[in-house]
């Protein structure tokens, strides 16, 4: 096994482990640390695929902000105690869900389409290094996708201004 | 071949990062000596002076109290997320370090050239905003797992102050990665030597914000609402002893010297000295040949002062001397000190020498100026800073495009 390979394993099942382990823990703040965890580990993946910039910004966006709402929300409403009994009113949903997924996973495993040379083909240094490719693939090939997300996180904002604001 | 490249690619990087972990808790011992000294000598009083020759070793007793005090834990706390907070605050602080360049050029041991980072990552800047952003956990859940009110409103209050301040604090950044056009600390003091200026001049307003933000961001004075003490006691870390709380502080400090680090890579040039361009100045390159004589100097005049009851004014004059006493002894080239070439070991003076301008500023500003209060913070944050930067971001994307326009018809 490349070293690569070897990273990149430690870090899946460690990313796997604290997924179930967000599900496990009966503590809600241990759960969303698990989270943390998981989203890290992700991020280690994405540096093993060479891709830092994706990285950097799973760490930032999702490790860093969107985790850290989870804890103010959870913080600010006390949940000890409203927390009853495990949750099985979808258990079968959720059965069915889960094993379509996996059964996914292992057919597109066995038919051969997934990469395991861990990024070694992926060479972005002739296009100047991660950010300027993805910067130039936003602005250029996906300029108008990009405007478009752009103009609906705007909507939510102006959503959520004025929600806030009729309090008033 | 097989040893060369494992001392290369092994052990090297472990020494820098063993040489950074092992020096910064006695770097920040003595800053933090450094503080009490400057606060002291600002509030006409005098600071440590019992332990060692005027309280030279202070921060030596004070860590080995640190260590060997009891270890407390509440009884009701969450003892795992309580164990985890603090090295959950001091990881990120130490790995923030890791793209920080001290000097620009390498040098030689054993000959093996070892380079003045760790490493120089393309997205240098993102993963030190990444990083810094993780850094808000520890607080936040020192505060939740101490079980105790105080420590629960300076946590909340001290991520709130964060994540507002995060916002101005990397839009600030944009304004030098776009000048530079690169994310790299090597490759933006490079295009800062290469623009001949350093980027505080056309990005003032930028370093303005930057400067701000960073401060809030470290929960530094006049932003330290975590820690009000006459409202919340001590904040989050309220609950917290022994090396749990030398935790904290390690993480406190080290995020001050990152922050000073990052400003100074980004809008004072890093290790290039000043004015990098101008030939006719390149005695200032071994600037220790001025500051030396004008640190003796000073402290002589200091010390006449003392004794004849003159009060500042000998200080002035004799650092006044001591400097025009250095810069003719650099210019004129006596012994061959000033033109002695030795690109490392001057890159690191001028580097160490900026960050620790922006550490006298941090206590300066802690001896000067009250605390805000919350709703102040949180408007100044919102209203002012936040505006101001995107509006820096927005004028700086013209200017070049403008710029760019004129030199193509030209």
């Amino acid at each position: 096994m490349t070293p690569a390979a070897v990273v990149f394993y430690i870090l899946a099942s460690l990313a796997l482990l604290s997924a179930v382990m967000v599900i496990w823990s009966r503590n809600v703040v241990h759960s969303a640390i698990y989270l943390v965890l998981t989203f890290l580990c992700v991020a280690g993946v994405y540096i093993v695929l060479r891709a830092e910039f994706v990285a950097a910004v799973q760490v930032l966006v999702y490790a860093g902000g969107i985790v850290v709402l989870f804890l103010f929300v959870i913080m600010l409403v006390n949940l000890a105690g409203t927390l009853g009994p495990r949750v099985r009113v979808h258990a079968t949903v959720s059965a069915i869900v889960g094993c379509a997924a996996v059964a996914l996973l292992l057919y597109v495993s066995a038919s051969g389409g997934l990469d395991t040379d861990f990024g070694a083909r992926i060479d972005l240094s002739a296009q100047g290094g991660n950010l300027q490719a993805v910067g130039w693939a936003l602005y250029s090939d996906y300029l108008l996708p990009f405007e478009i997300a752009s103009l609906l996180l705007l909507v939510a904002m102006i959503g959520a201004i004025v929600l806030a604001r009729q309090k008033y | 071949m097989g040893q060369d490249t494992l001392i290369r690619n092994v052990l090297i990087p472990t020494a820098q990062i063993l040489a950074v972990v092992l020096i910064l808790p006695l770097l920040i011992a003595y800053l933090q000596l450094v503080e009490r000294k400057v606060l002291g000598f600002m509030q006409a009083r005098l600071a440590p002076r019992r332990v060692g020759w005027h309280g030279l070793l202070q921060p030596i007793a004070d860590a080995v109290k640190l260590l060997i005090k009891e270890d407390v834990i509440p009884e009701k706390s969450d003892r795992f997320l309580f164990t985890l907070a603090p090295i959950a605050t001091v990881i990120p602080a130490l790995a923030a370090l890791a793209v920080i360049p001290f000097a620009g050029a390498p040098f030689t041991v054993f000959g093996y050239e070892v380079k003045p980072f760790i490493t120089d990552v393309n997205v240098a800047l993102l993963y030190l905003l990444a990083i810094s952003s993780l850094g808000i956990y520890g607080i936040i859940l020192g505060g939740w797992a101490s079980n105790s009110k105080y420590s629960l409103l300076g946590a909340l209050r001290s991520s709130a102050q964060m994540i507002s301040y995060e916002v101005p604090l990397g839009f600030a950044i944009i304004g030098v990665m776009m000048l530079a056009g690169s994310a790299s600390m090597v490759d933006i003091v490079e295009a800062q030597r290469k623009a001949g200026v350093w980027y505080v001049v056309p990005q003032l307003v930028g370093f303005f914000c930057y400067f701000i933000a960073a401060i809030a961001e470290t929960n530094r004075v006049p932003f330290d609402l975590p820690e009000a003490e006459a409202e919340l006691v001590a904040g989050f870390h309220t609950e917290y002893s022994g090396m749990k709380f030398a935790f904290f502080f390690l993480a406190e400090y080290t995020n001050m010297i990152v922050v000073s680090c990052i400003a100074t890579i980004l809008f004072f040039g890093g290790w290039l000295r000043p004015l990098p361009n101008v030939e006719s100045l390149w005695w200032l390159q071994n600037g220790w040949l001025i500051l030396l004589p004008l640190t003796l100097g000073g402290f002589a005049g200091w010390l006449f002062g003392q004794r004849t009851g003159r009060g500042l004014p000998p200080m002035i004059a004799g650092g006044g001397i001591g400097a025009a006493a250095g810069a003719i002894l650099a210019m004129s080239d006596l012994g061959g000190l000033a033109s002695l070439s030795l690109p490392a070991v001057s890159g690191a003076f001028w580097f160490f020498f900026k960050v620790s301008l922006f550490l006298f500023m941090y206590i300066w500003f802690r001896g000067t100026y009250p605390r805000y209060r919350y709703d102040q913070l949180m408007a100044l944050g919102w209203k002012w800073l936040i505006p101001l930067s995107v509006a820096n971001v927005i004028v700086t994307g013209l200017a070049i495009v403008v710029k760019g326009a004129v030199q193509g018809r030209g």
